[in-house]
C-alpha cells in the first residue's frame, strides 16, 4: 500500500490560493485505508473549505486514482462542474492521474511516505523501496532496502547499539532481524553468500512496464 | 609495497595511529601531530569525516602526509561518495604514492554534523573492497571500461567490531571483507582483553586468514569512558577501568594537579599494548587516540614497542 499523511491545511490553502471554485476528488484504496483521501476526509475538507469562503462545486471518489481509464470518468463531471482547481487526495502518482485528465490545476492535499504495510489498524511501516531487482528470497523475507538505513547488502555496519540502529534508535537493526529470520527458517547459510552488485542502472527513472509489447 | 603491508607480512607487529583532518583548510596542527608520530608508528589513518562530522578530506590530508615523508592510510566510506567518487578519488590518491588504504561503511548522515546531507551507500565496506580487488584483476574501472595504464594495486584493509551480538554476523562480514580483497583488519577499540581472545579464537575457528590490529583508545577521563559505553557501538569499557579513572580524578583535585586521569589512561593503554605484543595475540596495535595523537609515542616507549 502507498501511505500516505495529510499536508498542513494551511499549505494546501496556500496552493489553492486566491481560486474560489473547488473540486474535491478522493481515493478509494491506499488514501481511505490510510485516513487522507476517503469519504470522510473528502466531507470535512470540503466543510472546511466553505467556511473559508470557498465553493466546492463537485466531489468524486475514484477507485483508484492511479488508474487512468477509471480516473477519465470520475475527473470529467468535475471539470464539467467548472471548477478553479481540483484538490485531489490521494498519493503522489494519483495526484499525476489526475492532472493528466484535467483542464484546471490540480493540488495535493496529501504528502505521500512510502510503500508499506498496515502493522496493526493505524499504524504503517515501510517495507520496500522498489528497488527493481527483489533480494527478499536471499533475506528471509525482510527487505535490507528499506528496513536498513544504509541498504546494505552484505550483513549490519557496526552502527547497532543494544539491537537498534544508530540513525533510529527506535528501529531495530534490519540485518539483526534477518539473521534471526534466516535462523529459524534455517537459511543461516544464505547470510554467507556476499551478493552481487546489482548496481543501480535498473532504476534509473522514469520506469515504464508494458505487457503489451513495443509502442 | 605498502610499508604496513611489508611490515604484516614479514610478522613483525604493527603499529598504527589515527587522524581526522581539521574542519578547516589550515593543516598546521594535523602536521604538527603527524610530526611526532614520525619514526613512532608504521603508518597513519586519516579518517573520512569520522560520526559523520564534516572536515576536509581523508585524501588531502593522505597528500600532505606523503608529501612530508610518512605513511598516510586513506579511510574509504560509502557515505558520501558512489562508485565513481570513490574510484576517481582512489586513482588520484595512488599518483600521489598511496598505497594503503582502509574501507568503511560510514556513519549515517543523520548522528552527523550535517544532517541534511543525503546519504549515498552506492557501496558499502564489502563493496568498496571488491570494486577495488577487480579494479586490480582485471585493468578497469567500476563500469567495466579498461583504464590507461595499469590499475594501481592497493594493500586494503577494513574494519571489525569484536563486541557484537550476534557475534556471528560480524564474523560473517569479516570473512566478506576478506574475500573481497583486505589483507589487513584494524577493530574498534578494545578495553576486555578476556572477550579480545574469545573473539580471536572464533575468528581462528573460522578459518578467516587476515592480520588483526588490535583497536586502541586511549582514556582521557571517567567521563570519557561513560559517554562511549553510552553512545559509541561496541565499546565496552569496563567499570574496573572508569572506576581507576575516577578515583584519580579524585587525586588530583586534592592534591591540585591536573590531567592525572588522563595519565592514568596513557598506562592504561600502554599496558593492553605490552599485554598484546608479549601474547601474542594479534599482529599488530591501531591507536585511536581521537585527538590527543601527541600521546601516542608516550603510550608505545611505556609498552616498549617500536616501530621497526
Amino acid at each position: 500500500m502507498i501511505i500516505t499523511q495529510k499536508k498542513p491545511i494551511e499549505e494546501l490553502m496556500g496552493l489553492i490560493g486566491d481560486a474560489k471554485r473547488v473540486a474535491i476528488i478522493g481515493c478509494g484504496s491506499c488514501a481511505t485505508a490510510c485516513h487522507t483521501g476517503g469519504e470522510p476526509e473528502i466531507a470535512e475538507l470540503k466543510s472546511y473549505l466553505e467556511s473559508k469562503g470557498k465553493t466546492v462545486v463537485a466531489t468524486s471518489v475514484a477507485d483508484y486514482c492511479c488508474m487512468n481509464l477509471g480516473v477519465k470518468g470520475k475527473v470529467r463531471p468535475l471539470t464539467a462542474a467548472q471548477p478553479d482547481c481540483i484538490v485531489c487526495m490521494s498519493c503522489g502518482d494519483g495526484v499525476q492521474c489526475v492532472a493528466n485528465n484535467a483542464n484546471v490545476p490540480v493540488y495535493p492535499s496529501n504528502n505521500t511516505m512510502f510503500l508499506g504495510e498496515a502493522v496493526r489498524f493505524g499504524q504503517w511501516e515501510e517495507a520496500c523501496h522498489l528497488c527493481g531487482n527483489c533480494v527478499l528470497g536471499q533475506t528471509g523475507g525482510i527487505c535490507p532496502i528499506a528496513h536498513c538505513a544504509k541498504s546494505l547488502v552484505n550483513g549490519p555496519c557496526g552502527g547497532q547499539k543494544n539491537g537498534k540502529c544508530e540513525v533510529n534508535p527506535e528501529n531495530d537493526c534490519a540485518w539483526i532481524k534477518i539473521y534471526k529470520r534466516l535462523e529459524a527458517i534455517g537459511q543461516l547459510d544464505k547470510l554467507a553468500q556476499t551478493r552481487d552488485d546489482k548496481g543501480y542502472q535498473d532504476v534509473a527513472y522514469p520506469r515504464t512496464v508494458s505487457l503489451r509489447g513495443n509502442k | 609495497m605498502s610499508v604496513l603491508q611489508n611490515v604484516l607480512e614479514s610478522g613483525k607487529f604493527g603499529v598504527t595511529a589515527e587522524m581526522a583532518p581539521p574542519k578547516g583548510f589550515d593543516f598546521t596542527e594535523q602536521m604538527a601531530s603527524a610530526e611526532v608520530l614520525r619514526g613512532k608508528v608504521h603508518s597513519v589513518n586519516v579518517t573520512d569525516m569520522q560520526s559523520a562530522s564534516l572536515k576536509a578530506s581523508s585524501l588531502g590530508l593522505c597528500i600532505h602526509l606523503k608529501q612530508a615523508g610518512l605513511e598516510p592510510i586513506l579511510q574509504i566510506t560509502g557515505r558520501d561518495r558512489n562508485r565513481m567518487g570513490i574510484m576517481a578519488d582512489v586513482l588520484s590518491a595512488a599518483s600521489f604514492g598511496i598505497d594503503t588504504m582502509l574501507a568503511l561503511t560510514g556513519d549515517h548522515p543523520v548522528v552527523g554534523d550535517c544532517p541534511q546531507s543525503k546519504p549515498v551507500y552506492d557501496l558499502d565496506s564489502v563493496g568498496i573492497l571488491r570494486m577495488l580487488t577487480k579494479m586490480e584483476q582485471t585493468n578497469c574501472d567500476c563500469g567495466g571500461n579498461e583504464l590507461t595504464g595499469p590499475a594501481p594495486k592497493f594493500y586494503k584493509g577494513a574494519s571489525v567490531t569484536p563486541l557484537y551480538e550476534p557475534l556471528l554476523l560480524q564474523i560473517n562480514k569479516l570473512r566478506q571483507k576478506v574475500d573481497s580483497g583486505a589483507m589487513y583488519i584494524q577493530t574498534q577499540g578494545i578495553f576486555d582483553l578476556d572477550m579480545f581472545k574469545r573473539f580471536l579464537e572464533v575468528v581462528e575457528k573460522s578459518g578467516i586468514k587476515t592480520h588483526i590490529m588490535a583497536g586502541i583508545i586511549p582514556l582521557k577521563a571517567a567521563g570519557m569512558a561513560k559517554y562511549m559505553n553510552e553512545n559509541v557501538p561496541g565499546i565496552a569499557v569496563p567499570q574496573e577501568m572508569i572506576d581507576r579513572l575516577a578515583a584519580e580524578a579524585a587525586v588530583g583535585k586534592e592534591k591540585g594537579v591536573k590531567g592525572l586521569p588522563a595519565k592514568l589512561g596513557i598506562e592504561m593503554a600502554a599496558e593492553m599494548i605490552a599485554r598484546i605484543k608479549d601474547e601474542k595475540l594479534c599482529d599488530g596495535v591501531h591507536i585511536m587516540a581521537i585527538g590527543a595523537e601527541r600521546n601516542v609515542p608516550a603510550i608505545l616507549e611505556k609498552a616498549g614497542v617500536t616501530a621497526e
